[in-house]
């Protein structure tokens, strides 16, 4: 001590600065408050980590949940998208009791006869106002060959409507045309998996490829097959292999005919089956629901079993949209109650925070420090608390539908929304939890917080 | 070793004191505690001028009303009665961010248990009230910097204040008691927690604080450390009981 003096030439210029002058928002002062805020939280680490655990939970949660959802009602959309907005699909089935006596292997050959016919296509047509078109398909399995490569494949005999009615384009050349249609002409267009299957190499247009004993000119090739397995699980038909050919149906009916045999077992069982699979387009959507209550009605009334499925996609992306719908209010509900706890969390390690620093609140009051300084200190601790729990949780939450998608195949979408809502809610809960707190520490007695043990 | 502001207040004598600007002066302050229906008056009454320059002592026996009316010169309390002229400003009758303001920028603290700010090194415990003034970090910083100096911890800076002595711990509660250059430093028993000889050093500084004329107003059970000072006030039941000046 002895050597120091109480010379400093800089104390005499400050004598006539006047402090009143100095108010408002200063960021300076915002960043010092700031780093004050953190040197306490960070003086009690463990204390403060345990704290935010519930604006951890809650953020991570909301966002994943919200993934979870979204990938869902991404995945519904998608299946929408490719089944049509305005269609109704009917496939023929086999009806369940013919299926069951057919696998008993027993009695004489088996002639199944069962599903949709060009009678009830036209039924629907004629009948039932508001149905554009319909598209009638066959569906048969066969082996397509191109030289020694060789697929087994659904080979689709449809009309030139197909492409259209299923949001289905073409990647190169051309759908077979109406006068092929007409002429029961051999030409096929590929379905994308089959066309790399049988040509890896060379381009497929122009070529040529062999069912059964007919060979097809390839014109065109179809775009990366989005089919839902939906559709075709609910259906129930063997035809539920992805890679399909489709020639035209006038074709398919003079090539294969009607009727498929095949050995089993048992003997020979042959299925008759005139069509597969129609698609029902109606004029706007707003009819869709009704018309395919109405296509039901007469095909019960048509048919003596029940050899025929119907899908209305639309109905199925309001299930869709009704689930994710449940989904976002059960992940709301859990986000919410989380955040709530993580909040009352809060409030009680800086209302304890208050009570620990009363003294050092009596000194910053002495020092100079108003009421306000005091309410904003312990606030910006409060969010700085939620704020990096909230950002642990943002990226928990960004780690976790990866992890979901990665163990459990689910798509999940984590939109750009949701984390920075997510973190803005838990910056919130951190102001809303931290007025109290504040408040009580701003309204100290000056002397009764010094004179604090 | 002067200031060049204060270096005619050295010599001067009792009159020349007198013929000072007054700092701050109590008019006739009545402070009365209310518990319930239950009502105590502390401050019977107390009138008090304080010069620039002053160098006091306040004693009294415990229950006097020393504290209650260091409070009241802190601007900490209000009186229930009377003013407190502090400056030109009459404070008794300010809103708590007024007072906040006054004692930020008009005021310094120095307390028996140091109060310095446990997460905070000394440079910025020496920076706090600058930073309530406002300072920018650079002049905040310059300031601090040449106060450690002052009380010689210029080699402590980064220190906190559980690694220093209570020597040391009360130095950097004068550097910043000083560092708004403050019109008042309210001392409350400053040497009570401190051995004889840390003791002694905080009296030393006073001293120099006095010489180069500061006002200071200091609370003690001493009578040694009276003897330092320069005017003796002593408070007996609420009231002065005796003011007496003499010759530093």
């Amino acid at each position: 001590m002895t050597g120091a003096t109480l010379n400093s030439p800089k104390l005499g210029s400050r004598l006539n600065r006047s402090p009143s002058l100095v108010t408002g928002f200063n960021f300076i002062r915002f960043k010092k408050i700031t780093e004050v805020g953190i040197k306490s939280i960070y003086s009690h680490g463990l204390r403060s980590l345990l704290t935010v655990l519930g604006i951890v939970i809650g953020v991570a949660a909301v966002i994943a949940m919200l993934a979870v959802s979204e990938g869902a009602s991404y995945e519904a959309q998608q299946q929408f998208r490719d089944l049509g907005a305005s269609n109704i699909l009917v496939k023929s089935v086999k009806p369940a009791e013919v299926e069951e006596s057919s696998r008993s292997g027993f009695g004489p050959p088996q002639a199944i006869v069962y599903g949709l016919t060009t009678a009830d296509i036209t039924t629907i047509r004629n009948s039932i106002p508001g149905v554009s078109n319909v598209i009638a398909s066959r569906i048969v399995k066969k082996n397509v060959w191109n030289g020694g490569l060789n697929m087994n494949t659904d080979v689709v005999g449809t009309s030139v409507d197909y492409p259209v009615s299923r949001n289905y384009n073409l990647r190169a050349g051309r759908f077979f045309s109406e006068s092929e249609m007409r002429d029961h002409g051999n030409v096929v267009v590929l379905g994308d998996e089959v066309a790399q299957a049988l040509f890896p190499i060379d381009n497929p247009l122009g070529k040529t490829i062999r069912i059964d004993s007919d060979y097809y000119n390839i014109v065109g090739i179809m775009e990366s097959e989005g089919f839902s397995n939906l559709g075709q699980n609910q259906a129930g038909s063997s035809n539920s292999a992805p890679s399909r050919v489709f020639i035209p149906f006038t074709s398919s009916k003079s090539r294969f005919g009607e009727t498929t045999t095949r050995q089993t077992a048992g003997g020979v069982e042959s299925e008759t089956v005139e069509l597969h699979e129609a698609i029902i387009q109606v004029e706007g959507q707003d009819g869709v629901i009704e018309v395919g209550e109405i296509i039901d009605q007469i095909l019960q009334r048509r048919h003596k079993d029940i050899d025929y499925a119907i899908e209305v996609p639309l109905a199925l992306l309001r299930q869709a949209e009704e689930s994710a719908l449940r989904d976002q209010i059960v992940a709301g509900a859990i986000a919410g109650i989380s955040l709530l706890v993580g909040g009352i969390g809060i409030m009680n390690i800086m209302l304890a925070s208050v009570t620990e620093r009363t003294r050092e609140i009596g000194i910053r009051r002495a020092l100079g420090a108003k009421r306000k300084d005091i309410i904003m200190q312990f606030l910006i601790e409060a969010v700085i608390l939620s704020g990096v729990g909230g950002l642990i949780g943002v990226v928990l939450g960004i780690v976790i539908p990866f992890i979901i998608s990665a163990f459990w195949g689910m798509t999940t979408i984590v939109t750009p929304l949701a984390p920075i809502l997510a973190f803005s809610i838990s910056a919130l809960i951190g102001v809303i939890f931290g007025i109290y707190p504040s408040i009580r520490a701003a309204d100290m007695d000056p002397v009764e917080a010094l004179r604090h043990e | 070793m002067l200031e060049t502001e204060s270096s005619e207040n050295t010599n001067s004598d009792v009159t020349a004191i007198r013929g000072q600007d007054i700092v701050a002066s109590v008019d006739d302050i009545r402070k009365t505690y209310y518990m319930g229906a239950l009502s105590v008056e502390v401050l019977h009454g107390i009138s008090l001028d304080f010069y620039q320059g002053d160098y006091i002592s306040i004693m009294g026996p415990s229950g006097c009303g020393k504290s209650t009316l260091m409070n009241i010169l802190g601007c900490l309390d209000q009186p229930t009665e009377g003013k407190y002229f502090l400056g030109d400003q009459d404070t008794s009758k300010m809103e708590d961010d007024e007072l906040s303001s006054i004692r930020g920028a008009r005021l310094g603290f120095i307390f028996q248990s140091y109060n310095l700010i446990q997460q905070l090194n000394v440079l910025e415990n020496i920076e706090m009230p600058l930073f309530y003034q406002g300072y920018s970090e650079g002049d905040s910083h310059e300031i601090a910097m040449g106060l450690a100096a002052r009380v010689g911890l210029d080699d402590r800076v980064d220190h906190k204040p559980f690694e220093l002595s209570g020597g040391q711990q009360q130095r950097v509660a004068i550097a910043r008691a000083l560092a708004v250059d403050p019109i008042i430093i309210l001392a409350d028993e400053p040497t009570g927690n401190l051995d004889s000889k840390s003791g002694a050093e905080i009296l030393n500084l006073f001293d120099e604080l006095h010489d180069q004329g500061k006002t200071l107003i200091m609370v003690t059970h001493s009578d040694e450390m009276a003897e330092r000072s320069q005017r003796l006030v002593c408070l007996r039941d609420g009231l002065v009981e005796s003011d007496d000046r003499r010759n530093a």
